[in-house]
């Protein structure tokens, strides 16, 4: 069980994607509690330099069920991701290379004129991406 | 048919009078009359030009509908300036069956059906079947049977029924054009030189982007909603840079299109949208456009450019135009520095389809007399409601040999200004000429094996060094004496093959006078096209061979470096 949650600055969601779809409220919950923990990360790396090392956050944290990914871009548009504990064959390198994804997506789509940053993200080729990516891990 | 099988009586196609009617044209097509009788024969089924995607979805049974049979008369259109009513005839026995196909969300305006017309024929039937208006003068007659017999008699010889009449004179058009299909996601040439326009009202130049704001703002005059919108970018900003290139304009712009005419879109860019197949079938006229625009002044030797115009040929270009634009002025000497510089803004993406321009110069002639007036502001009303037609564009200018100047362009992108000042045939990309080719060839060549790569290279120096100087000279000659440096410098180390080749060429040089300047400009220009395309042929052949050489290069790579890691002490967690 995964969710994949895109939120923006102002810190409400872009776009949040479960699979699967029960105990999805859970999710959005859990979520929400770990934006506290990404703002502490946030303000903690206070340096200049943007590195993709730092645009990831690593793991926000672990609780009995699952463990909390965050991964923040530039523009301060934060991605979460939540994944069952007991995946363990889900390596760091994995999540990494999956915001990286993310983050290349997210960027296809702000090139496109019609999107407005701090809408909903209805983009059906990020979509099919998010959902790819989710089903190659669960 | 339609009376036959009771719709008019009806005023509707239900199903019995739908499958009836099927099984009629099924007739018709197999030169049976259209009578209730004929149904019940045993017949095949009837075909169609299918719209694949209403189609597929909508009809299981009765009918199968196959793929691309008939051929929507679309060089008729053109040829006739929309004045024949067989087009209309032509798609009546098509035209009942396509008012349940058609999506309906088009609205009953007139506008919106002209720019189907110009890409689905049988779409643009069934609407007015719909709507009931007659659209132009070509679909003032709606009768189905004699008066259509003495407007098909004109352009075939068949007595058979209309239906199969149709088809036989739509074989005969399909045999002359080669694109048109029912493929609603092709686009047609008057949708191509539309699009061109629009973006050149956008953007005047055509090799360059058109920004995500203009786009958007072009965009959204046309009134489709705006999540449509972002999907029809999505779909046809195939780079994600925010920006359209032409192809991906064209495949933006006939998406709207097809939206805005009830077809849905599709979820991912249908093959003859996308930018490649755009590229290499859309965009002659557009290069020539490109070439013409970074022009300001006359083109050179008109007659040059006449024999380009007419292979070239791209349906949109109209020849009158051309001809008035090329005597404008000849100007010989200044070909040179137009080329250069038009050549750095036409993007590298033309440069491949130098290639393809000998293959499309077979059938580059066929649909030339387009007397159709291109202006259309009906068109642009209906596109846009409201904009300002667009002011019809300078005609392309079939500009001087495309071949050469694209050429030109790939070479001198690599290239420096250098070559600018004397423009011959310019010297093959990655290389500056370099005028004492013999000297450095015969050291080059001794050390062969170390330096493979360089006698290739030194090989296209050679030619290059022959190309500059002479271009009356048979083409043969160079390309063959490069091809044999080259194979030499590639395949064998030895020398005296290679002193051989050496020393043969100082006796050409001397042979090469200075022939440029007493040789025709056309002429020079035939020859360097050609001296290109072998140029082009040997250094192809010369880069698939030196990827061999990489490959090999790199599977030894590989087999040292896990050799290493066997070898490295395993270290311990």
């Amino acid at each position: 069980a995964r969710q994949c949650d895109l939120l923006c600055p102002q810190n409400y969601p872009l776009y949040i994607r479960s699979v699967p779809t029960e105990n999805e409220l859970k999710f959005h919950y859990t979520v929400h509690t770990s934006l506290d923990v990404v703002d502490e990360k946030i303000s903690a790396m206070g340096k200049a330099l943007v590195d993709q090392r730092e645009l990831y956050l690593g793991l926000l944290y672990p609780t009995e069920d699952y463990k909390v990914y965050g991964y923040v871009t530039n523009s301060k548009v934060k991605f979460v991701m939540v994944v069952d504990s007991s995946n363990t064959a889900l390596r760091d390198n994995e999540i990494r290379s999956m915001f990286r994804k993310l983050h290349n997506s997210y960027t296809d789509i702000m090139c496109n004129p019609f999107y407005n940053p701090g809408d909903r993200i209805h983009s059906r080729a990020f979509d099919t991406m998010v959902n790819s990516m989710m089903m190659q891990v669960c | 048919i339609t009376e036959v099988c009771g719709a008019k009586r009806v005023g509707y196609f239900g199903p019995a009078q739908f499958y009836i009617a099927l099984k009629l044209i099924a007739a018709a097509q197999s030169g049976f009359p259209v009578r209730i009788e004929s149904i019940k024969n045993e017949l095949p089924l009837p075909r169609f030009m299918a719209l694949k995607n209403d189609t597929e979805v909508r009809y299981g049974t009765p009918a199968e509908f196959h793929g691309v049979k008939f051929q929507v008369p679309h060089a008729t259109l053109e040829k006739n300036s929309y004045k024949r009513t067989d087009e209309g005839d032509k798609q009546e026995p098509k035209s009942p069956l396509m008012s349940p196909i058609c999506s309906p969300p088009a609205s009953p305006s007139t506008y919106q059906r002209i720019p189907l017309s110009y890409g689905y024929g049988k779409a643009r039937s069934g609407l007015e079947q719909q709507h009931g208006a007659p659209y132009e003068v070509k679909h003032s007659t709606h009768q189905q049977d004699g008066p259509s017999s003495g407007n098909y008699g004109a352009k075939s010889a068949l007595t058979c029924s209309t239906p199969s009449r149709s088809l036989s004179v739509e074989r005969e058009q399909q045999d002359s054009s080669t694109q048109y299909s029912d493929d609603p996601w092709r686009i047609t040439e008057e949708q191509r030189d539309y699009y061109i326009n629009q973006f050149r009202s956008l953007q005047p130049d055509l090799s360059a982007f058109i920004s995500g704001s203009v786009a958007k703002n072009f965009f959204t005059k046309s009134k489709l909603p705006i999540p449509e919108l972002s999907h029809i970018w999505e779909l046809s900003d195939v780079d994600c840079d925010g920006a359209l290139t032409l192809p991906e304009f064209c495949a933006a712009f006939h998406l709207v299109v097809a939206r805005k005419n009830g077809y849905q879109l599709p979820e991912t860019l249908p093959e003859t949208l996308l930018p490649e197949y755009l590229q290499a079938v859309c965009l002659k006229p557009t290069r020539d456009c490109a070439l013409f625009d970074s022009y300001s002044e006359p083109l050179p030797s008109s007659q040059q450019t006449r024999d380009c115009s007419r292979t070239e040929k791209s349906s949109a270009e109209e020849v009158p135009d051309n001809s008035a634009l090329l005597q404008d002025g000849k100007k010989d000497d200044k070909q040179a520095v137009k080329v250069s510089t038009t050549l750095k803004t036409i993007p590298k993406e033309f440069q491949h389809l130098t290639v393809k321009a000998a293959a499309q110069e077979p059938y580059a002639l066929r649909a030339r007399p387009r007397s159709r007036s291109y202006s259309s502001t009906s068109i642009e009303d209906a596109m846009k409601k409201g904009e300002e037609p667009p002011t019809p564009p300078p005609r392309p200018q079939k500009s001087h040999s495309r071949a050469s100047s694209l050429d030109l362009n790939k070479i001198f992108q690599q290239n420096t200004q250098a070559v600018r000042s004397g423009w011959l045939p310019p010297p093959p990309p990655a290389l500056p000429p370099r005028p004492s080719v013999s000297q450095t060839e015969q050291p080059s060549e001794v050390e062969l094996h170390p330096q493979m790569n360089r006698t290739p290279l030194q090989a296209e120096e050679n030619s290059s060094a022959k190309k500059e100087v002479v271009l009356a000279q048979p083409p043969s000659k160079p390309a063959r004496r490069k091809l044999r440096t080259e194979a030499q410098g590639l395949e064998t180390p030895e020398l005296s093959p290679t002193i051989n080749v050496t020393s043969s060429l100082p006796a050409v040089k001397p042979h090469l006078p200075v022939q440029k300047q007493s040789s025709k400009q056309k002429k020079a220009i035939q020859t360097a096209i050609r001296k290109n395309k072998e140029a082009n042929a040997v250094l192809a052949r010369l880069n698939s061979e030196l990827q061999q050489q990489l490959k090999e290069v790199h599977k030894e790579r590989i087999a040292l470096e896990t050799q290493l890691e066997q070898l490295r002490p395993v270290t311990v967690l």
